[in-house]
C-alpha cells in the first residue's frame, strides 16, 4: 500500500514517465558510445581481444582508403550544403509569395522523392546514369551532341550522379523547412516595409534573411550531419560498397566495410570515433555561432 | 481627382506585371515538378516492360503501349515461390512499421509528458540528454549496438530492430514542443476529480495531443517503412526480411530478377504514398516542428 502511494505521488510520477528514456539512453546510447570509444583502442579478433593503445588511430592516419573516404564525404557535404540551402530557400520564398498557383500540388510532388526508400531511388538513378547510350543522362548528352559518358566509373561524373540523387531526394524536404520558417514570420512586418517603400530585394535582405536564420542554421546542421554520415545513397547507386577506385566510398561506407564486411570491429570503431569527433566539432562551432548571434540580438 | 487617377493607373500596371510573374513562377514550379517526378514516372513505365530491358537499355521512357504489359505485376500476384517471398517481405514491413510506430509514439508521448508537465529536479538534465542523443549520428553507434544486440540475443528478431530506436529524440522533442502550449491547469482539474497522475496522462492529456500524434505517426511510419541500414544488419534469416532488404537481395549482377525488382519497387512506394496524400498537412506540421524554434 505504501509502495502504491509512493508510485502514485506527484513527486514520483515524472520519473516513472521518463524512465523508458533513461533506460534507452543508458542501454542504447551511453553503453554503445562508450563501447565504441573503448573498441577503438582494441584489436578485436575472432577469439581474443587485445588492447593496442593508439595504434588503430596511427594506422588510420596512414590509411589511403580512409583518406579517399574522408575526401569523398567532405566534398559531398560541402556540395550538398551549397545546393540544398540556397535553392530550396529560393523556392520557398517563391512558394510563400502570392505569385504561385496550385501550391499544394507542387509541394506534394516536390516532397514525393523523400517517400521512396534508398533501394528504390538508388536503383532508379543507377539505371538513369547507365553508361549505355539509351540511358536518360546519355540521351540528354546526345541532344547537345556529346558522346555517352560512363557516369559511374569516373570520379566527377560519379559524384555528379550522387549529388543529383541527393538533390532529388531532399530539395522538397528542405523547401518545406524554409516554408514553415517563412510562415512563422507573419505578414505585418512586410506590410510595414511596403509602407516604407522597401524593394523586394531589400525586404529579402533585411527582413526575410535575418528572420529565417534559425531555420537556415537548422537546415545547415541537418545537412552537414546527413552529408558526413551519408552511406546508403552511394551503396545503392553503385549496387554495393565497391565502386571503381572507391569513388563512391564514404566514411560510414568504410566503417561498414571494415566492421561488417571484414569483421574488424576495433578498426571500424576508430573510424566511427573520428567521425563523431568531427561531427561534435562542427556542432560546437555551430552552437557558438548561433549563441553569439542570440546575444547580439538581446 | 488627379491623384486617384494616377493611383489607378499604377495599380493597373502592377496587376499586369503580377500576372506575368504569376505565370512564370507557376510554370517554373510545374517544370521543377516534372523533373522531380520524372524518375518515378520512368520507373513506373519501366515496370510494364520485361526487366532484362532495364539491364540492356537503362531506364527508358518509351511510351509505346504495344510493348507494355502487366506481366511483372501478374508475376508478383501469381502465387509462385517468388511472389510468396515478395508478399512475405511486404507483410514483414507492415508488421515492423505498425509496431514501431505505435510503440514509439506511446513511449515518446509519455516521456515528453513527464518532461513537460512536471517540475522536478532532473527535468533540465533529462531534456539536455534528449538533445544530446540527437547530436551523434546513428551510424557511429551502429557497430557497438550490433555487438550489443548479439549479446542480448536480439539478433535476427524484430525487437533487435525496434528497441534501440523507440525513444526517438526528435519525436520526444516534437511532443514536448506541442505540449508546452497545452494548459497545465487541466492536470489540477483532473487531480481534483480524483484521477491518478497516470490516469490524467491517458484520459485527459492524450486526447488533446491527437494532432501531434497524427503528425508523428506519419513521419515515424515513413522512417520505419523505408529503414534499411539497421534492419540489414539485424535480420539474418530470409523469412524475416523487410521490403527494403528483400528488394536489395534482388540486385544481383546477373540482373535475372529485375522483373520482380522494378514492379516490386513501385508497389512498395504505394502504401506510404497513400498515407502521405491522405495526411499531407499533418506531416508538414510534424517535420517542421524543429526548424522554427531551432
Amino acid at each position: 500500500m505504501k509502495f502504491k502511494k509512493f508510485l502514485y505521488s506527484q513527486k514520483t510520477a515524472p520519473y516513472v514517465f521518463v524512465l523508458p528514456f533513461i533506460l534507452s539512453f543508458v542501454i542504447f546510447w551511453i553503453y554503445p558510445l562508450v563501447t565504441a570509444i573503448l573498441m577503438s583502442f582494441q584489436d578485436i579478433g575472432a577469439i581474443t581481444t587485445e588492447w593496442v593503445g593508439f595504434s588503430n588511430y596511427g594506422k588510420l592516419l596512414k590509411d589511403r582508403v580512409f583518406h579517399t573516404a574522408m575526401i569523398n564525404s567532405f566534398e559531398y557535404t560541402v556540395f550538398t550544403c551549397a545546393l540544398l540551402i540556397p535553392f530550396p530557400l529560393l523556392y520557398a520564398v517563391l512558394m510563400d509569395s502570392r505569385l504561385v498557383k496550385a501550391k499544394g500540388v507542387w509541394k506534394a510532388i516536390l516532397y514525393m522523392p523523400a517517400l521512396t526508400s534508398v533501394v528504390i531511388s538508388g536503383t532508379l538513378f543507377r539505371l538513369m546514369f547507365t553508361e549505355y547510350k539509351t540511358g536518360q543522362m546519355n540521351m540528354l548528352l546526345a541532344l547537345i551532341g556529346m558522346a555517352p559518358v560512363k557516369w559511374l566509373k569516373n570520379k566527377w561524373t560519379g559524384e555528379f550522379a550522387l549529388l543529383v540523387l541527393c538533390c532529388w531526394r531532399w530539395t522538397g524536404v528542405n523547401m518545406l523547412y524554409f516554408l514553415s520558417g517563412l510562415k512563422s514570420i507573419g505578414t505585418e512586418i512586410y506590410e510595414s516595409a511596403d509602407i516604407d517603400g522597401a524593394t523586394s530585394w531589400q525586404k529579402f535582405r533585411y527582413l526575410t534573411w535575418p528572420l529565417i536564420k534559425p531555420t537556415s542554421i537548422y537546415v545547415l546542421t541537418i545537412s552537414i550531419y546527413a552529408g558526413l554520415a551519408m552511406f546508403l545513397e552511394s551503396f545503392m547507386l553503385w549496387a554495393g560498397n565497391d565502386s571503381p577506385h572507391n569513388i563512391g566510398l564514404t566514411i560510414v561506407g568504410y566503417l561498414y566495410k571494415r566492421g561488417i564486411q571484414k569483421d574488424d570491429l576495433g578498426y571500424a570503431c576508430t573510424v566511427g570515433v573520428v567521425l563523431m569527433v568531427i561531427a561534435l566539432i562542427i556542432n560546437f562551432i555551430q552552437l557558438a555561432w548561433n549563441g553569439t548571434l542570440k546575444k547580439e540580438e538581446s | 481627382m488627379a491623384e486617384t487617377l494616377s493611383v489607378k493607373k499604377k495599380d493597373g500596371g502592377w496587376h499586369a506585371r503580377m500576372n506575368v510573374l504569376t505565370v512564370i513562377s507557376t510554370a517554373f514550379f510545374a517544370c521543377l515538378s516534372i523533373i522531380i517526378a520524372f524518375p518515378l514516372f520512368a520507373g513506373l513505365i519501366a515496370s510494364f516492360r520485361p526487366g532484362r530491358e532495364l539491364i540492356r537499355r537503362g531506364l527508358s521512357i518509351n511510351l509505346d503501349l504495344s510493348t507494355m504489359n502487366l506481366n511483372n505485376y501478374n508475376y508478383l500476384f501469381s502465387g509462385n515461390a517468388d511472389s510468396k517471398k515478395y508478399w512475405m517481405w511486404f507483410k514483414n514491413s507492415m508488421v515492423l512499421t505498425i509496431m514501431t510506430t505505435v510503440l514509439t509514439l506511446l513511449i515518446c508521448y509519455f516521456v515528453a509528458y513527464g518532461i513537460t508537465m512536471y517540475n522536478f529536479r532532473l527535468q533540465g538534465v533529462i531534456f539536455t540528454l534528449v538533445i544530446a542523443t540527437m547530436m551523434v549520428p546513428f551510424e557511429i553507434l551502429m557497430l557497438p549496438l550490433y555487438k550489443e544486440v548479439i549479446n542480448l540475443h536480439l539478433i535476427d528478431s524484430i525487437w533487435g530492430v525496434m528497441l534501440p530506436g523507440l525513444c526517438g529524440a526528435s519525436t520526444i522533442f516534437f511532443f514536448r514542443q506541442y505540449m508546452t502550449s497545452l494548459p497545465k491547469e487541466l492536470l489540477d482539474a483532473g487531480r481534483i476529480d480524483g484521477c491518478t497522475e497516470y490516469g490524467i496522462s491517458v484520459k485527459i492529456m492524450l486526447p488533446i495531443t491527437k494532432p501531434a500524434f497524427a503528425a508523428m505517426a506519419i513521419l515515424c511510419a515513413m522512417g520505419a517503412w523505408n529503414n534499411m541500414l539497421w534492419p540489414l544488419m539485424v535480420f539474418r534469416s530470409a523469412s524475416k526480411f523487410t521490403l527494403t532488404i528483400g528488394l536489395n537481395t534482388l540486385l544481383t549482377p546477373y540482373g535475372n530478377n529485375y522483373d520482380m525488382l522494378i514492379a516490386g519497387s513501385m508497389l512498395a512506394v504505394l502504401p506510404i504514398l497513400i498515407i502521405f496524400l491522405m495526411f499531407q498537412s499533418y506531416l508538414i506540421d510534424g517535420m517542421t516542428a524543429g526548424a522554427v524554434k531551432g
